[in-house]
């Protein structure tokens, strides 16, 4: 029998990265990267922030935007370097490189996320 | 004379050259769009370091602010935004192209089944700025 692939569950996570993406992405850097540190909105103050980020359901929720995003990123970029820049050859440490940072973040994401105070 | 068959003959392969999606709009788009994951991961890191300065406390978090007031910084948002905008809108409008439904033997038109999605992101949209901003 022949090893079974994990390719539907990295495109799964892909996928599912995919949508987190498109609906959350595009508001969360409008307001934190565009419209607050240019003024056209006030920016919530240090205690809000923190009151809301430290809440279980927003840290559960950024830790899935975050992860979710790095894995969308990770199998998107490595195809985009197969068929892009058609370097096959390197696939291995292509994929290792995508999907380890992927891994790597998730990991950061969590322990940032649980350190919140 | 068996000398000539002793390998078999080659497949023909065109090479394709490694510029290849600049030739054409829509691959250059596809290759955009792929390109679209490189502001998801930018955004990623810049919200993870949000969340560090704010565990921090309230002067690294000032120095966060500060950082993003910066010119390089606001342009990098503001190209990554166009990108996931992109993306948003590419990744909408591939469900019309995944599911051709039929009613009464005409297909729904393709704006009517991205039309959902869009409902989404606005309602997603709408509630990701009233918690950040009731403050």
């Amino acid at each position: 029998m022949g090893k079974r692939s994990n390719e539907p569950f990295l495109w799964m996570l892909f996928s599912a990265g995919g949508v987190a993406a498109a609906l959350l992405i595009p508001i969360h850097l409008f307001l934190f990267g565009l419209a607050f540190p240019l003024g056209w909105l006030e920016a919530p103050g240090y205690d809000t922030l923190l009151a809301l980020a430290r809440h279980p359901v927003t840290r559960l929720y950024l830790f899935v935007l975050c992860s979710l995003g790095l894995f969308h990123w990770a199998h998107r970029f490595r195809y985009t370097l197969y068929d892009g820049l058609q370097i096959k050859h390197l696939n291995e440490i292509i994929n290792t490189l995508c999907y380890g940072g992927a891994i790597l973040g998730t990991v950061v994401a969590a322990y940032l996320i649980l350190r919140i105070p | 004379m068996s000398s000539s068959i002793q390998h078999p003959p080659r497949s023909y392969r065109r090479r394709v050259s490694t510029y290849w999606w600049l030739g054409r709009w829509p691959y250059l788009k596809f290759i955009l769009r792929e390109l679209s994951s490189i502001s998801v991961t930018w955004f990623v890191v810049q919200t993870l370091l949000q969340i560090s300065a704010l565990s921090r406390g309230p002067t690294q978090y000032m120095e966060f602010e500060a950082w993003l007031r910066r010119p390089i910084v606001l342009s990098l948002n503001a190209v990554s935004f166009f990108f996931i905008v992109f993306h948003a809108v590419t990744w909408f409008n591939l469900a019309p192209k995944a599911m051709a439904i039929r009613v009464g033997g005409k297909r729904v038109p393709s704006l009517l089944i991205a039309a959902p999605n869009y409902l989404a992101w606005l309602v997603a949209s709408v509630a990701v700025a009233w918690i950040v901003l009731r403050g």
